[in-house]
């Protein structure tokens, strides 16, 4: 490896108060795609793949683990085992042979939210891929966000929408679990599904929050609204200035 | 794990923790929260939008002679990826037709789609990465929403107003607060899991700027829960919403009337240009947090680089606001690893404090961002010298999130931040028992094309909504109101779009504003070896990149990427 190692992988913010004393980055050998390269040891694989010179298409969205985009798949030296994680919040370990799956074909049922019912029969007749389970629990052992994605399966086959709420609440929808799925299950696709269940049908829905829709279409601010709008500034903001702060 | 040469300093935070406490469960102000003198005063001096060359004049376009901020100048000032000569085939025989093109697929974009169907316009939709890789889908804190009792959506107007510093546009801000609660009916209507009251009352909380509680939240996924709603709910429709990615918009296209009529998109995949002719089209690009202005750490997603703004302005719209930039008053500092990664503001309205590094709090928690992060800058600076530096030769201060368990019960932590929890255990933190460093991240482009309440611009057929808009967040946005945004006029965007759609027809489709926008570059004498828009900003280290691109002959299309001058540690954005 020719170039010289670099220290500062991200955009440094402008401060003249601060004394640099970065100590040097130690490298670290990876093979991405099988290729060998040296990067700093403190970079996430996203960042030792644009280290090597990649301009990343496909395999970034968020960058900050939300969205999904950039599940990878990497082995470690002598250990047999394929492991999984996002780039963008996966550190790069000395050996690391990897390489990216942006995307992992789906098919997601089509439906129409306001047709169903929060149960068993739709899981059946939406997803009847999920009766396949054999509870080998691969999904949940390959899931970068630590989601027990075999119980949410298994939630899912009880018709139990609120339990697949809550544990795939933070489900990315990376597709990781489905690529090692013996059975071919779509988990992330049956997540959403649960979760809009629950939110359209299962959530306590708010009085409040319905009275205060009807005063809105009631036109009950109107009248404060065409004030304040016709205020200039100086009297605007004095308003401001005194308005109470709820604790 | 933190180093050790920060151990004494985290004692520090520990020893003023009881007292801190005692006052945040009394019910009081922490800190005083400060008067418009002392805002005035800290902003000018330590807001980067203050700083030397943050702003500059552009010479060509509607904004001619206006100082705007300048990485943005330098855009809106470059070539076009697109030679009009070799599109004119093209654009006689586009290679898409579609009533409404929506160009952006974040919850602006999915949100247009989805009223226009419900409006009986079919649309397309082209994104830059997937659909849903966006800023909307990273939100995390919440959406402002006046739902409860005690608030009113006209006190939202008040404190939207007053966040905005006043010259947010009236009629925006009472639209986008009186939609509000609507809002969270239609969400909850798709399927969204708001966090209730056991009584099904919606859970409010405070954020930065806001005189009552009304942050309604997702635990902190709110972006991942609303976005993928939508997403299902768009892929729901095959035969009404057609869904393209990694085709982003580079340039609009006009008719011999001067209308919108659609754009050309860039195949990232097979790199050729698409003509795709549109009887309206609307521009969601969201923003341009991946353009590091000033050199900042950014909290954006990779597709955030101003696209629309780009585009918009070459067919002749006008910008707002362009002069302000809102830097996230909490981006993190350590680990290295996750610089300038989010850390939502709920933290602070669930009672985290900013303490500097002899663990006092030094500002008010709930400050409106900009003299949140301007105070915290401040505190840094040479003149207090209070900030806590760590190796990588960043500085921050603390968010010291343990006293939020403290406050509202053991597990509250853990239950209403499970995202921050799992990016700070993933580097051995526990922000149960430990605080996090910071310093502002930036985070929102405040200003946009300018837009009325129907989303138009001053072209006709050309719609905007969400953060690629200017208007309704004035110089400086609150905290959950760029969510609202979204939603609100996503929606509106969709509906007045498709209204329009089904009254036209278009006429014959021209680039002749990408001939003037070159002819005014040379008349102006402007030299620039810059094309725009940038697509996606490049992270190759720069002697790769200068390998790159002694490439000859044809420009290479992945060129703008490529001729990014964002890099990191780029010298001239850390001056
Ligand atoms: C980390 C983070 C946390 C946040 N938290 C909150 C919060 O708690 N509350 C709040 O109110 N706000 C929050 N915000 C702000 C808020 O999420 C955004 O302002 C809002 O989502 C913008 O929505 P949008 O639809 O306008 O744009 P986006 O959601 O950014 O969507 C833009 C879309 O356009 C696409 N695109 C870009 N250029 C092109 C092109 N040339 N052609 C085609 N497609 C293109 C992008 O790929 C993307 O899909 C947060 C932002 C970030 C980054
Ligand atoms: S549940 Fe599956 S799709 Fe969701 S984050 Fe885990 S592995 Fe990825
Ligand atoms: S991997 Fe598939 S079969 Fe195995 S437990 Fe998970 S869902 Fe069931
Ligand atoms: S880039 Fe979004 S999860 Fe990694």
């Amino acid at each position: 490896m020719s170039r010289k190692p670099q220290t500062k992988v991200a955009a440094e913010k402008p401060s003249k108060t601060v004394k640099q004393t970065p100590p040097k980055a130690r490298m670290v050998t990876v093979y991405i795609m099988g290729k060998r390269h040296v990067v700093p040891e403190h970079a996430t694989i996203m960042r030792a793949i644009e280290y090597s010179g990649q301009q990343i298409i496909r395999g970034a969205g968020c960058r900050e683990g939300f969205c999904g985009a950039c599940g990878t798949i990497y082995r470690l030296p002598g250990d047999y085992k394929i492991h999984s994680g996002l780039a963008c919040t996966t550190l790069v370990q000395e050996g690391m042979s990897l390489t990216q799956i942006p995307a992992v074909p789906m098919e997601k049922a089509i439906y129409d939210i306001e047709k169903l019912s929060p149960d068993v029969d739709t899981i059946k007749r939406l997803y009847p891929v999920v009766f396949r389970c054999v509870a080998c629990n691969t999904c949940t052992k390959s899931c970068p966000q630590g989601i027990q994605v075999m119980d949410y399966i298994q939630a899912a086959k009880r018709g139990d929408v609120a339990a697949i709420m809550d544990i795939s609440f933070d489900c990315v929808g990376c597709g990781l679990c489905a690529l090692r799925c013996p059975a071919e299950i779509v988990q992330h696709k049956v997540g959403v599904l649960g979760r809009r269940l629950y939110g359209r049908y299962l959530a306590k829905e708010s009085k409040e929050l319905d009275a205060r829709i009807k005063q809105v279409q009631g036109g009950e601010y109107d009248d404060e609204y065409a004030s304040m709008m016709g205020m200039d500034k100086t009297s605007l903001s004095k308003m401001y200035y005194e308005r109470d702060i709820e604790p | 794990m933190y180093p050790d040469y920060l151990a004494g300093l985290l004692k520090e935070v520990d020893r003023t923790r009881p007292k801190r406490l005692e006052l945040a469960k009394s019910g009081n102000p922490v800190y005083p929260p400060m008067n418009a003198e002392e805002r005035k005063d800290v902003l000018s001096k330590y807001h980067p939008d203050y700083s030397k060359g943050a702003l500059q004049k552009i010479r060509v376009g509607p904004n001619k002679g206006q100082e705007l901020t300048t990485e943005i100048t330098e855009l809106l000032e470059a070539h076009s990826m697109v030679e009009p000569r070799l599109m004119d085939i093209h654009l006689r025989e586009p290679d898409y037709e579609t009533d409404l093109l929506i160009i952006g697929g974040g919850g602006a974009g999915c949100w247009a789609a989805i009223t226009a169907m419900q409006n009986g316009v079919n649309s397309m939709l082209v994104t830059k990465l997937r659909l849903g890789d966006s800023n909307s889908m990273m939100s995390e804190g919440g959406m402002q929403a006046a739902v409860a009792p005690q608030d009113s959506p006209t006190r939202h107007y008040l404190d939207a107003l007053g966040g905005g510093h006043f010259e947010n546009n009236p009629e925006l801000v009472r639209i986008l607060t009186q939609d509000g609660p609507e809002v969270v009916k239609e969400l909850e209507r798709l399927g969204v899991i708001w966090d209730k009251m056991p009584d099904g009352s919606m859970q409010v909380l405070h954020g930065g700027g806001t005189s009552r509680k009304r942050m309604v939240s997702c635990r902190d996924y709110i972006g991942a829960i609303i976005t993928r709603t939508l997403m299902d709910e768009v892929h729901n429709h095959p035969d009404k919403i057609q869904v393209r990615e990694f085709e982003p918009a580079v340039e609009l296209v006009l008719d011999d009337k001067g209308r919108c009529a659609g754009a050309i998109l860039y195949s990232l995949d097979s790199e050729q240009f698409l003509t795709v002719k549109a009887k309206a089209t609307i521009i969601t690009t969201g923003g341009f947090g991946r353009l590091h202005i000033r050199g900042f750490a950014t909290t954006n997603h990779y597709g955030a680089t101003g696209d629309g703004l780009v585009m918009a302005y070459r067919a002749g719209a006008k910008l707002a606001f362009m002069d302000s930039v809102q830097y996230h008053p909490t981006g993190a500092v350590f680990p290295e690893q996750i610089a300038g990664f989010l850390i939502t503001e709920k933290i602070r309205g669930a009672g985290g404090q900013p303490l500097n590094k002899h663990g006092e709090l030094f500002v008010f928690p709930r400050e409106p961002r900009d003299i949140e992060s301007a105070a915290i800058i401040r505190e840094c600076s040479t003149e207090r010298n209070n900030g806590i530096e760590t190796y990588a030769g960043r500085t921050g201060v603390w968010l010291d999130s343990p006293l939020i368990d403290m406050i509202h019960g053991e597990g509250y932590t853990k239950h209403q931040f499970p995202g921050m929890c799992r990016q700070f255990n993933r580097f051995g933190i526990d922000i149960t028992k430990q605080p996090m460093l910071i310093y502002p991240s930036l985070h929102y482009q405040n200003g946009g094309v300018e837009i009325n309440g129907r989303c138009e611009t001053n072209i006709p057929g050309l719609f905007v909504a969400g953060e690629a808009s200017g208007g309704v967040h004035g110089r400086n946005r609150l905290m959950g109101n760029s969510v609202l945004d979204y939603n609100v006029f996503g929606r509106r965007a969709g509906r007045y779009a498709s209204e329009y759609a089904k009254t036209v027809t278009v006429g014959k489709l021209s680039l002749e504003h990408v001939t003037k926008h070159v002819k005014e570059l040379k008349k102006e004498g402007i030299e620039t070896d810059l094309v725009s828009p940038m697509i996606l900003p490049s992270y190759t280290p720069e002697d790769v990149k200068t390998q790159q691109l002694a490439r000859l002959g044809s420009a290479p299309a992945r060129h703008s990427m490529l001729r990014s001058r964002i890099s990191p540690g780029d010298k001239k954005a850390a001056e």
